[in-house]
């Protein structure tokens, strides 16, 4: 399991610069983390971080947005109309509720069709694993920079200690 | 047919408001919530601080408020309709808990989506100037006309924010077509305007 220290400095020695986000148990370790580092600023709706991010962008940073995968749910009309129309990149870290079924009911569903919305929305994304963590973080920030659109690096539970490890 | 509303007959459009608070304005970046008001804004003065949102309903003073958190020595203005700050009203909450000191938050309140064909808001029955004012915003005025407009925005200008200044506007909307420039060219140009 990585730390949550460890995994928020490798963010930041790839140059994120600004956090953003609604919580999950699974990124509640990295949230506390970045709180400590006075780094993180809380939104109350997934889509109202994208925004924010968008407008850090704008205004010179290397935004990150941190969400639950049912908050993809809700701000996808803002990656859409926004990032992609945009050409805005915006490393997002999302967490898996409902991987391989074992979960709340209330992610069932997304749990099973989050890799097809992503594809069908054509937003790039990879699952973070504990043995090329390095690799996976350089891949999705030099992804969303590229190709100037949103990039996602699923977080599922374990591998980065969360708020109840 | 819909019912006139009181002071429907006295109120100046939202293009009248936009060209008095443009006057106003130098290089501040300003971010234009989506449908009729970015149209407006564009057709009456279009520069490079601009930030046309065309899409993201809601997400207009989202969108300012990160590039004020990242630009904190800069003023950030965004111009906002009700409709859009009904769908995004968690936005408000954000703003009056981080303070920003640099955020001016202009909404035009018409009290319909206009850019859809007037249908009412509940904007009538739910006074956003007071929703931010409970929010935490520290500056909260509305106003009914454009010397009020032009007196309360100059001093909004001057004073430490977050500021929200509700102009209560009539349904008129200017004959404006659609933005002309790409999005991925308005951010590129927005970005080079407020760099620095």
């Amino acid at each position: 399991m990585i730390d949550s220290d460890v995994f928020v400095q490798a963010l930041q020695d790839v140059g994120v610069n600004f956090f953003t986000g609604v919580p999950d148990s699974i990124l509640g370790g990295i949230i506390a983390e970045l709180m400590i580092r006075g780094a993180y600023v809380p939104a109350v709706r997934e889509d109202e971080a994208v925004g924010m991010a968008a407008g850090a962008y704008m205004a010179g940073r290397a935004p990150a947005v941190l969400m639950q995968n049912s908050g993809l749910g809700t701000c996808l009309n803002t990656l859409i109309s926004l990032n992609l129309i945009y050409r805005q990149p915006c490393l997002m870290l999302v967490s898996w509720r409902g991987h391989g079924g074992h979960d709340a009911p209330e992610h069932q569903v997304m749990g099973e069709i989050m890799p097809q919305l992503l594809d069908t929305v054509r937003i790039p994304y990879r699952a973070l694993t504990e043995k090329t963590a390095v690799e996976d973080i350089r891949w999705v920030a030099e992804t969303a920079r590229k190709r100037q659109i949103p990039a996602v690096l699923i977080l599922t539970k374990g591998v980065v200690k969360g708020w109840q490890p | 047919m819909a019912a006139v509303r009181p002071e429907e007959g006295t109120l100046i459009s939202r293009a009248q408001a936009i060209a008095t608070l443009l006057e106003l304005l130098t290089d501040q970046p300003v971010v234009i919530c989506n449908g009729f008001p970015s149209r407006e804004v564009h057709k009456i003065a279009d520069r490079p601080t601009h930030f046309y949102m065309i899409g993201s309903m809601g997400n207009a003073a989202a969108i300012a408020l990160g590039v004020a958190l990242a630009k904190p020595n800069k003023q950030v203005v965004t111009f906002d309709g009700d409709g859009n700050v009904l769908m995004g009203m968690g936005t408000l909450a954000t703003v009056g808990a981080l303070r920003p000191k640099n955020f001016i938050h202009v909404v035009f309140d018409n009290e319909v989506y206009g850019t859809t064909g007037n249908q009412p808001t509940i904007s009538n029955m739910v006074p956003l100037d007071k929703v931010a004012k409970s929010a935490g915003y520290v500056n909260v005025e509305r106003v009914l006309d454009r010397d009020d407009l032009a007196y309360e925005f100059k001093d909004m200008l001057k004073k430490e924010g977050p500021s929200l200044l509700l102009i209560k506007v009539n349904e008129f909307a200017e004959d404006a077509g659609r933005v002309e420039h790409d999005p991925p060219d308005i951010t590129r140009r927005f970005m080079k305007a407020i760099e620095g």
